[in-house]
């Protein structure tokens, strides 16, 4: 009874990674390689369970021989490539990047990670201008219904809700951008509303979303009275009440309460994704009154 | 299936299948994340088929949509099979090597031509034949279903004619290739697993065998019956005759989700006593004499469940139960106490699944901390070396093959026990949507932006002859009983055909409406198919 299939066995290709011989199955990327060798590589729009948009540039790389840059999340190694992580250029994009998209874009909500990245790198968003003179960063918030919210003063266009909700999981195609330049948005179809839109509140965009620009009502919430705080809350996995396909939940408690729902992205039966009960029917396990 | 309780597949095999059949389920909505691997098939070149009397939000990823008469899947399974080999597709190495029983079968099914298939499930002879060599000629086919295949009087015999088109075509027992049973509630396969069947004792061994019951009489230090319980259907029509006089209910809602439900209320009334476990005061918990209320089991509970592709995985505690609710165990443990037997102490959920292992040796690997490690293990894991199994039955296709041999199944076409007449010229069929569960206990709290309520749909046509527009009232009746409802008009629906959910009991009593006539086989009853007579109500 075990699984009978015949994949080809392995090649490895052998690449220097500053300066260190390492070798990994062949169509590795160069990230994937980072990672095995503990490289930290700053990632914004690179998700596991994501095919690579390239559209962030933080994860850029030095490759010897290449006039320009490459993104890591989507370069295949090649048998005796020489890949730079550290060098300055590198550092130096990586700064850029960070600093300007931070400089019109609320980042205080972000991944804890990115906000490391930004101190790592030096990032000083303050000398590309003051970003309130930045369009994108005056957009009232959008709240629609007691699921989730929509604050796009947080959004750096990382495309990751765009490919949630569409070919990569969701298929419901949603939301695409719209604009360009200082224009471009995440929208709907015709900019309309949330609930007339072809969404359906499997809330897959809020768990790839890396700044706080899409997240549960709950913590919107919480955040807005300073009542959620993260050192105070526990992650527990458990399995889904809701129909027999058995999506593992990862749920977030503050203070004996749910106060949001997640998916490991590495696990085979749910990667990450959700449909709207599993994300958002928790609320009967603590009925408001 | 082919004596093992469970679908044969993973769920990522779906994703590497070349067809895709999806028969009398609408996985879209009812199971959204197995059809996230669907797509992912489809994405990756796969065909896929859906075999629906409605038109599905499944049906709309799918190349080809097949209309299908309400309860004529036996027939349409059997054309298919004829067509399969009267064009000589049969796989004759797997049949010879695997199966038993394939003349009688080839005998019995040589009336079905594409003609007279065509004329009884409504689907046209040219898309049965390229439905039939669209399946053989795959590499690896999945057929997956759910309950529009086993919600009909003849449950057991639909799931037996998707195993004979399995076997013709030795679409079983290969990566990729395989029968995927979607089950509806998070543990239906992990009830079954740990025995909550009336014939089986944990790890689906029979309860008639008196080596299984000597060999749980020896751990459990107690006396087990030989003789098989009854099942839902069965304790109803007991309770009818008062042969069945005390009644305990965990965690079910029959005074809601029963077919004929004013029947099914009625006999819980005619209880002597009625004791209720559950999470929520439901329907049937108010009408109980004793209410044991209970932590909720995804969030409240350390446990396991199993999924469909047979995982068994960790629940986990992360919150508090509320108020006087009580772990499960607790309870039983407690009762038992009172019922006299100072035995059963209070052991844990660990110490319950260490005790299970010795005795079911289909989960006797799967330590719990193996469990907690793997992410879930699929089941048969005999040993704690063994990885688990991700498919079932590769021993058929072992030269010679193992085990027992897969039988062909000879089933008749048998049309849905309430048949259209003038009085009732309606076909009603009930189904899940997206936001909402079962009968909306765990559901109607939150607020799902998409909720579209209680509607009955209907057909453009059928709503024009009856002069109903959308938002209208109507009285629907069956021939149990009369509901009042709004009728939302849905021209996807095929003339003749209404379709409502079951989700709102208190806005609409839908199972009032419902058949509980059963297949004798499953227990379950014919939810799918009511004949049903729809009247414009006029505003007073």
């Amino acid at each position: 009874m075990s699984e009978t299939t015949k994949k080809p066995p392995e090649t490895f290709v052998e690449i220097t990674l500053d300066g260190n011989k390492i070798s990994a199955p062949e169509g590795s990327t160069i990230l994937d390689v980072c990672k095995q060798a503990n490289i930290d590589t700053p990632t914004l729009c690179w998700a596991e369970n994501l095919t690579p948009v390239n559209v962030c540039r933080v994860c850029v790389v030095e490759v010897e021989d290449s006039r320009a840059l490459v993104p890591s999340c989507s370069r295949p190694i090649e048998e005796g490539m020489v890949v730079s992580t550290e060098s300055e250029r590198v550092n130096t994009s990586r700064r850029m990047v960070l600093e300007l998209l931070a400089s019109s874009v609320e980042l205080d909500r972000a991944d804890k990670e990115i906000i490391e990245w930004m101190n790592y790198y030096g990032s000083n968003p303050d000398r590309m201008g003051n970003s309130n003179e930045v369009k994108t960063s005056k957009q009232p918030v959008k709240i629609q219904d007691n699921l989730y919210v929509r604050d796009y003063e947080r959004c750096i266009l990382c495309y990751k809700c765009v490919e949630a909700c569409g070919e990569d999981a969701q298929h419901t195609f949603a939301i695409a951008t719209a604009g360009r330049g200082f224009e471009a948005h995440i929208s709907t179809e015709f900019d309309v509303e949330l609930p007339e839109s072809a969404c359906v509140y499997c809330g897959n965009c809020i768990g790839v979303c890396p700044t706080g620009a899409l997240v549960f009502k709950t913590e919107h919430d919480m955040r807005e009275d300073n009542s959620w705080n993260p050192d105070n809350q526990k992650v527990t996995e458990t399995i889904c009440g809701f129909c027999g396909v058995g999506c593992n939940l990862e749920l977030h408690t503050q203070d004996e309460k749910i106060v949001k729902v997640t998916s490991p992205s590495d696990h085979s039966v749910t990667e990450g994704h959700l449909c709207i009960k599993g994300r958002f029917g928790w609320q009967h396990a603590q009925p408001k009154n | 299936m082919f004596g093992v309780g469970g679908g044969t597949s993973s769920y990522k095999e779906i994703e590497e299948a070349d067809a895709i059949i999806l028969w009398g389920s609408n996985a879209r909505s009812a199971h959204p994340i197995f059809f996230h691997h669907l797509l992912k098939g489809i994405s990756n070149g796969a065909k896929m088929w859906a075999i629906d009397p409605r038109r599905t939000e499944s049906a709309r990823f799918a190349d080809v949509w097949l209309g299908i008469n309400v309860g004529s899947d036996i027939a349409l399974a059997n054309g298919i099979a004829r067509e399969i080999i009267n064009a000589g597709l049969e796989n004759k190495n797997f049949i010879k090597n695997a199966t038993t029983g394939y003349e009688d079968f080839v005998t019995h099914i040589e009336p079905w031509t594409l003609t007279k298939t065509a004329a009884i499930t409504g689907v046209p002879s040219e898309a049965i034949r390229d439905l039939a060599h669209f399946y053989a000629n795959a590499e690896k086919a999945q057929i997956a279903w759910t309950l529009g295949i086993t919600e009909h009087h003849t449950a057991v015999d639909n799931v037996l004619t998707l195993c004979n088109l399995s076997l013709l075509t030795g679409h079983v027992g290969r990566w990729g290739s395989g029968l995927v049973p979607l089950r509806g509630q998070n543990n239906v396969q992990g009830g079954g697993d740990m025995g909550a069947l009336p014939n089986k004792l944990a790890g689906f061994q029979n309860v008639a065998d008196e080596k299984v019951r000597l060999k749980f009489e020896a751990v459990w230090n107690c006396k087990i019956p030989p003789e098989p319980g009854w099942h839902l259907t069965e304790m109803f029509e007991a309770m009818e005759k008062k042969e069945l006089k005390a009644l305990y209910v965990i965690g079910e809602n029959p005074a809601d989700s029963d077919a004929d439900v004013n029947h099914a209320r009625k006999a819980l009334e005619g209880l002597d006593i009625l004791v209720v476990q559950d999470v929520f005061m439901t329907r049937t918990a108010e009408m109980a004499d004793v209410v044991l209320p209970a932590a909720l089991g995804w969030a409240e509970s350390d446990g396991t469940v199993t999924n469909s592709e047979r995982r068994v995985q960790r629940t986990r505690a992360a919150i508090k139960p509320p108020g006087d609710a009580h772990q499960e165990i607790e309870i039983i443990s407690d009762l038992a106490k009172h019922l006299g037997d100072d035995s059963w102490g209070q052991p844990t959920a660990e110490e319950l699944w260490e005790e299970l292992r010795t005795i079911s040796p289909m989960h006797a690997g799967m330590s719990w901390k193996r469990i907690e490690n793997e992410g879930g293990i699929q089941w048969p894991c005999p040993d704690e070396d063994h990885p688990g199994s991700p498919f079932l039955h590769d021993r058929l296709w072992r030269q010679p093959a193992e085990g027992r041999l897969a039988p062909f199944s000879c089933v008749d076409d048998r049309p849905p026990v309430e048949s259209l007449d003038e009085e009732y010229p309606l076909r009603l069929t009930t189904g899940r949507v997206l936001d909402s569960y079962n009968t909306g206990v765990q559901t109607i709290n939150y607020e799902s932006p998409i909720r579209s309520g209680e509607a009955l749909e209907l057909s453009s046509i059928d709503a024009e002859k009856l002069d109903i527009s959308s938002g209208e009232r109507v009285l629907v009746s069956s021939r149990r009983g009369s509901i009042e409802m709004t009728v939302e008009v849905d021209p996807d629906l095929p003339v003749g055909l209404a379709f409502t959910t079951f989700h709102f009991p208190d806005l609409a009593d839908v199972n009032q409406l419902t058949n509980s006539a059963y297949d004798p086989k499953s227990g379950t009853a014919e939810f799918k198919a009511t004949a049903i007579r729809v009247e414009k109500l006029v505003n007073a």
